[in-house]
């Protein structure tokens, strides 16, 4: 669990001249689950699929699974799309076992294994319904389904998040946990930092086709000064100049950076100035946030669906 | 290259199980069968309407046993020659009297008596049996009579073969354009009902995403392969059951029809094959070209546009191959053997023409390298034009506003 399952150098994708993906650097980590963080445009896609070999990179390498060649790794690959798709007047039970046999599986190991995995998901009964007398959400987890049913070494979801609901996000969460626990990793976009920061051990953050930042959730926090939120009984005093000169105040409430020194001497200038302290907390800036600094621009918050769970 | 034709296969199954085994395609299958039902029908009522209709005389014979034998010994010999209408049927009676008590009355049904014995014949007519029935008793009775004199000396009878002058040079060789004509314009009309189909085969896949799917899981030429391979299976399936209704058809009810055909040069197993052949070879070239074009349209619509100037384009290929039909040799049909879209229609016409094979080696040979060309082209277009922009070919006015 030492080697690298996916591998890309300086990759890039022009399109029409425009470079949607300009020189990027990947490193995935067998075994682990690794999130590509970016606003929408960032060339999250783009990335992935020119990994997955759908596109071909017009400079750069990139090696899936140890192999140059991407295609030749898809049947240990599963590939969750952005946009959905599966063949509307499938059964269930065929169209999992038809991505099972797309991936090298037989048809008839995928049409058992798809029994297994629909039945474990609560759906037995779906296998053999046609796509199109499903709803959405059950739609959408035929596919993931059917991404997992020849147990991938690595898996890809690109936004495997998105349209899902509170309970059936939970659920994706805890089939990823799955399958790394189980030895394959995990490789996923999103726009929605939340589950970037439950799930990840690692992230890249991508924006305007360059990697902003790689490393792990914690030292993305730690690159932004933890946070001092204050608040006083009083308003106004001298002890108002121990509070660094960056502080934001809104009547009885402060906010600053947690200066160098730590915070024991403005705690000492409050105390002998008599404020009165209310509250005091130092926090940890949120990967939101770091996500913002690294970006260099606001992100569109998430949709309330999306940011539940 | 085993992952190639292995995907391909995937794809295909997936294709032609879900095309074939949909009730639409039932119905679209069984349709040559309701023709084969009804000439079935029709044709066994015609023959009931025959059997009724048999009008061959019966004639009584009531001669003395050994008399008896003799004739319809001789009668036997005569209709396997003469064929079963021409000659009344006989039915033997014990001997009662005179012949008229057998005639009397509707009771028997018999239209003429023959009593006595061969040496001493009476014959006797209903009133209403035609006067003929004389003669062709006496037919009857002259040859039992020379089979009894000639008895332990007659020779066997002979059998003449069927030899026949060859039909003059002119003619066979306008009897063969006419095959070329049909084996070329069946083609063409097959091939114009079913090649169109492969223009929209991508737009499924296209519509409801799958493509990204495939496209991750499988290499580009694979899909196209597979997709290929699939409308091939389709159209043979179509084809395989019309051709059998129909050749089942010819042969049970009109097998007359076979029997004045002229002859290809190359024989007609040899013609067979290669129709088949050619077939084969037409329908994936231009599905190879259709299939590409079609996976670069990004809507229904825009197929519909593109089926006319593509049934237009069929049009020319034929007329192509069909001008220079009359004279295999000439440049004009050497230019349609060999540009690649036409050679199928041309080859089969030589081969209706001309008996030498090895051009026909040469020819699938060909027709298999321009295949391959074909669909490295169209999967090379699909992956540039398609794949790689992610949302299809754009007009330039389009891209303006993205």
């Amino acid at each position: 669990m030492t080697g690298l399952a996916v591998e890309a150098h300086r990759l890039v994708k022009r399109f029409e001249g425009q470079r949607a993906v300009d020189g990027i650097d990947l490193a995935v980590a067998e075994g682990t689950i690794h999130g590509v963080l970016g606003p929408n445009g960032a060339g999250k896609t783009t990335t992935l699929r020119t990994l997955l070999g759908i596109i071909e990179p017009d400079e750069g390498w990139r090696k899936v699974l140890g192999d140059d060649r991407p295609m030749r790794a898809a049947p240990r690959v599963g590939y969750l799309p952005e946009e959905r798709g599966l063949y509307p007047s499938m059964q269930a039970k065929e169209a999992i076992a038809f991505l099972g046999n797309l991936r090298g599986m037989t048809l008839a190991d995928g049409r058992r294994r798809a029994m297994e995995l629909l039945e474990e998901a609560g759906l037995g009964e779906a296998g053999t319904k046609t796509i199109r007398q499903l709803s959405k959400g059950m739609a959408q987890t035929v596919q993931l389904l059917g991404t997992i049913v020849h147990r991938p070494r690595l898996l890809v979801l690109d936004e495997p998040f998105s349209g899902l609901d509170a309970i059936n996000q939970q659920r994706l969460e805890g089939l990823i946990r799955e399958q790394v626990a189980d030895g394959a990793t995990v490789l996923f976009s999103t726009h929605v930092i939340a589950h970037a920061e439950r799930l990840c051990e690692r992230i890249s953050v991508i924006a305007k086709g360059r990697v902003r930042f790689d490393g792990t959730v914690a030292e993305a926090r730690g690159r932004l000064p933890q946070r001092v939120q204050l608040t006083t009984r009083h308003a106004e005093g001298g002890w108002r100049g121990a509070l660094p000169a960056d502080t934001v105040a809104d009547g009885q409430h402060f906010t600053f950076a947690l200066p160098a020194g730590g915070i024991e001497p403005v705690l000492e200038a409050l105390i002998a100035g008599g404020a009165g302290i209310e509250a005091l907390s130092i926090e940890r800036p949120s990967l939101h946030e770091a996500f913002v600094d690294l970006v260099g621009e606001p992100v569109p918050q998430p949709e309330a669906g999306e940011m539940a769970s | 290259m085993r992952q190639l034709f292995a995907s391909a296969w995937v794809i295909a199954r997936r294709d032609y199980v879900t095309t074939v085994f949909s009730r639409i395609f039932l119905l679209f299958l069984l349709t040559p069968v309701f023709p084969a039902i009804f000439g079935g029908v029709f044709a066994s009522l015609g023959a009931n309407d025959d059997a009724a209709g048999r009008n061959v005389p019966l004639v009584a014979i009531a001669t003395d046993a050994p008399s008896a034998q003799t004739l319809i010994a001789a009668h036997d010999r005569l209709r396997k020659r003469l064929g079963p209408d021409a000659l009344p049927d006989l039915a033997r009676q014990p001997v009662a009297g005179a012949g008229s008590s057998l005639l009397a009355g509707r009771g028997h049904g018999y239209d003429a008596v023959l009593t006595g014995s061969l040496d001493v014949p009476h014959f006797l007519l209903a009133a209403h049996a035609p006067s003929s029935l004389s003669q062709d008793i006496g037919l009857i009775v002259d040859t039992a009579r020379a089979d009894r004199d000639l008895k332990g000396i007659a020779r066997p009878p002979v059998d003449l073969g069927r030899d026949r002058v060859p039909a003059p040079p002119e003619v066979a060789q306008q009897d063969r354009t006419g095959i070329a004509k049909a084996g070329q314009t069946g083609l063409f009309i097959i091939l114009v009902m079913l090649a169109g189909m492969s223009l929209s085969t991508f737009i499924e896949e296209k519509s409801n995403k799958v493509i990204e799917v495939l496209a991750a899981a499988v290499p580009v030429d694979a899909i196209f392969l597979g997709k290929l391979a699939s409308m091939l299976g389709i159209a043979l399936t179509f084809v395989g059951a019309w051709s059998v209704a129909i050749a089942g058809g010819i042969i049970a009810f009109k097998p007359a029809m076979l029997a004045g055909l002229p002859v290809p040069a190359v024989g007609w197993p040899v013609f067979v094959a290669l129709l088949i052949a050619y077939f084969v070879g037409n329908y994936l070239l231009l599905g190879a070209v259709f299939l590409g074009i079609g996976s670069q349209a990004g809507s229904p619509r825009e197929i519909q546009v593109m089926a006319l100037p593509v049934t237009m384009l069929q049009l020319v290929l034929y007329g192509f191959a069909s001008a220079g039909v009359a004279h295999p040799d000439r440049w004009i049909s050497i230019a349609a053997a060999l540009f690649p879209w036409s050679s199928p229609l041309a080859m089969i016409a030589r081969a209706a023409e001309l008996p030498a094979l090895w051009p026909h080696v040469l020819a699938i040979l060909w027709q298999i390298v321009w295949l391959a060309l074909v669909l490295r082209v169209a999967a090379g277009m699909f992956r540039r034009a398609v794949l790689k922009s992610g949302t299809g070919w754009r007009w330039p006015w389009m891209r303006a506003s993205r």
